[in-house]
């Protein structure tokens, strides 16, 4: 089904392409169109064209094509994209993925691909960059457990939770999630005594409800999209009002402006996150009023997706303008332009990379707050500068826990 | 101990849930031997016009039945203009459906977006009762989804048992040629087993939209799930659906509890195990 869904949008889309002119660049996106992450991917869609909008449509003269393709949050759905975008549109760079899994995917895929460039769109697992990097694999952005920054700490020491039950997605990119809060929270004395992993796309979160131990202060929730508002209005259908610790796509404002009954149940929830809504940095109201003329229909501020995904494409708008749109030689010198790339980010602070190529960022500890026409936004209430990849770690200590799973870390 | 209770319930209410959802799509396959693969479309096209009559008009039950006569409505046309053009061909009316499953989902992404709907429960369907016995509350949304399958179930196996066109359709089961023979317009049938079919799966998505969330990517669970309880219960009648129902919901919600992380096994490892010991499914007749 899902594979016959793939061939047929194929299809239909290489026939609608029209052939490349030898002045256009073909950029490809991967993107998540179907699904629990639809909305998300929508909105990454939208970062990728304000970066070509910005730059005019064209780099030193050479048009930009944006080609998209969707995937469906699979590796296998992710790759086979990226290599209809490399073999069939010529694309030799590429924006995304989404989802955690399908940058670990695209990470191994680019090794086949050492022309190709691979800029990552909002994918958030560890090791995509961690451990076994990529020489042609980018990350203008920081991975989940960066974007925890803060919270765990905060959640212990001034919210004063001291047990906190886990319900998440099973994969990646929330394991990444979970490590970052608990780093932090089982650093300052908190213990996590129950986890609960959930599929994808569960839609019945009834029987995990009730299986929540009672005694625990917090629950911390990393689920996306549809099944963070499954989980939710159950719980609050259940009648429970235990409080709400979010996961970085969990109080996200597609998650926000979905309408829904539990949303008096989040006011107030902390979350960590790169992208805040209301935040008040120039640069960021800029960015937000932007997003706003260009979408009318979009959501009330651009998400994590817009602003990764605005991200990446940005960095390879400038990475294009330096070498003057030439990409004859293999990408070399267009990558050696990433490497050592800054630019000003959305949030006002300064991207650069590491040594593996993945981002080091700002990020931000918020909380939900009802705003003045009575829907939510979020509020931040701690900036947090500089987080790396080892979240202030020492490397080797960092890499000797071990790669995130179900039972690492664990501290019950 | 109240954990296992409170799962069961769960079980049972999301088993009424596939139940409304796979009822339809077993009726129109014993019926016609098509394989509907645009059946979970219908469901969430309900689930979304639903949410968009109860949206704009307050009344849930309007929405209901919305969402139903829309999803009744493109059941219908969907005999009439494409699959009834190759009847008696079930391979190329089964890939046809799944291209018309692909178009609706399309066209309802586009309408709708790739939001979140969560249909809003008028106040007596809101909240929790309290469960003397278990000493907990329990959200009566799914409840009402409980009793309201149940109405369906009987009055379905009524129409079917008791009426005579339910005598007509289960004399096209069992054989069509004979049924034609005898003057019976059966295209006619067809695209009132279609529209009935479709009624049921709008439905369905209303009700899934209040106890749950509706999305793009509902309608392709739905149909899995539908799938998964028709071949498990058997084939094109009423008491199969219910029963592959009951089961499959049951092993769900029991996996999610207490080995959530194996959860999305438990259901196929049942399938499985049918479809060795009784490939026809439990309750459903071998083929002649």
């Amino acid at each position: 089904m899902k594979h016959l869904k793939i061939a047929v949008s194929a299809i239909a889309l290489s026939a609608a392409a029209m052939p490349a002119s030898s002045e256009e660049i073909t950029i490809g996106v991967i993107s998540i169109l179907e699904g629990a992450f639809a909305a998300l991917g929508q909105d990454g869609i939208r970062g990728v064209e304000m970066a070509v909008a910005d730059a005019g449509g064209s780099v030193a003269g050479n048009e930009i094509n944006l080609v998209v393709v969707s995937s469906d949050a699979s590796p296998d759905s992710a790759v086979a994209a990226a290599r209809r975008l490399i073999e069939q549109d010529g694309a030799k760079i590429i924006v995304g993925p989404l989802s955690g899994s399908e940058g670990l995917a695209l990470r191994d895929l680019s090794r086949s691909y050492p022309d190709v460039t691979i800029i990552n769109g909002s994918s958030g697992a560890q090791d995509t960059t961690l451990r076994d990097p990529s020489p042609n694999f980018y990350r203008f952005g920081g991975d989940g457990a960066q974007w925890m920054a803060g919270v765990g700490t905060y959640a212990h020491d001034t919210l004063g939770y001291e047990k906190v039950a886990v319900v998440a997605e099973d994969y990646s990119f929330p394991y990444t999630q979970v490590l970052g809060f608990m780093s932090e929270f089982c650093a300052a004395g908190g213990t996590v005594p129950e986890k609960f992993w959930t599929p994808i796309g569960n839609a019945d979160y009834s029987s995990v409800v009730y299986s929540i131990p009672q005694d625990v202060d917090a629950i911390f929730v990393a689920l996306g999209g549809s099944d963070a508002v499954s989980f939710l209005t159950q719980y609050q259908q259940a009648g429970f009002s235990t409080p709400i610790i979010g996961g970085s796509i969990t109080i996200d404002q597609t998650v926000l402006s979905s309408d829904a009954s539990f949303r008096d149940m989040l006011i107030g929830a902390p979350a960590g996150t790169p992208t805040v809504s209301d935040y008040d940095s120039p640069e960021w109201v800029a960015f937000a009023a932007a997003y706003a003329e260009a979408y009318p229909d979009g959501l009330g501020a651009p998400s994590i997706f817009a602003h990764h995904y605005y991200m990446g494409a940005q960095a390879a708008m400038l990475g294009l303008e330096a070498v003057g749109g030439d990409l004859s030689d293999g990408g070399a010198a267009f990558r050696a332009v990433l490497d050592d790339l800054e630019f000003i980010q959305p949030t006002g602070g300064t991207m650069r990379l590491d040594e593996n190529r993945n981002g080091i960022v700002d990020n931000f500890v918020i909380e939900v707050v009802e705003l003045d026409d009575g829907s939510l936004g979020t509020r931040a209430i701690q900036v947090v500068k500089d987080v790396n990849q080892t979240l202030g770690q020492d490397l080797e200590t960092f890499l000797a826990a071990g790669p995130v799973s179900r039972d690492n870390p664990s501290c019950p | 101990m109240t954990l296992f209770f409170v799962v069961t319930l769960n079980g049972l209410t999301l088993a009424a849930l596939y139940f409304l959802a796979a009822s339809g799509f077993s009726l129109i396959f014993g019926l016609m031997r098509t394989v509907n693969m645009a059946h979970g479309a219908l469901l969430l096209l309900g689930g979304y016009v639903g949410w968009s009559v109860a949206d704009a008009t307050g009344l849930w039950a309007l929405g209901v039945l919305a969402g139903g006569l829309a999803a009744a409505l493109a059941g219908a046309m969907v005999q009439i203009g494409v699959l009834g053009w190759m009847q008696g061909d079930e391979l190329r009316q089964t890939l046809a459906s799944i291209a018309i499953s692909i178009i609706l989902a399309d066209l309802m992404l586009w309408i709708w977006g790739g939001n979140t709907y969560q249909v809003r429960t008028p106040d007596w369907l809101s909240g929790g009762v309290r469960l003397e016995m278990l000493g907990i509350g329990y959200a009566k949304v799914r409840i009402s989804l409980m009793i309201f399958a149940l109405v369906v179930g009987v009055a379905l196996w009524l129409f079917i048992q008791k009426t005579r066109i339910g005598a007509v359709i289960r004399a096209g089961v069992d054989d069509q040629q004979m049924l034609r023979a005898l003057g019976y317009p059966i295209n006619k049938i067809f695209i009132l087993v279609f529209a009935m079919g479709g009624m049921l799966a709008g439905m369905a998505g209303v009700i899934a939209g209040s106890a749950l969330s509706i999305a793009p990517g509902t309608d392709l669970q739905f149909l899995l799930s539908s799938l998964v309880v028709v071949i498990v219960g058997g084939m094109g009648s009423v008491g199969g659906a219910a029963l592959g129902a009951l089961l499959i919901g049951l092993a769900e919600q029991y996996g999610l509890a207490y080995a959530p992380t194996y959860a999305a096994v438990v259901t196929f490892v049942i399938m499985v195990f049918v479809l060795a010991v009784r490939p026809q499914g439990l309750l459903g007749r071998s083929e002649k």
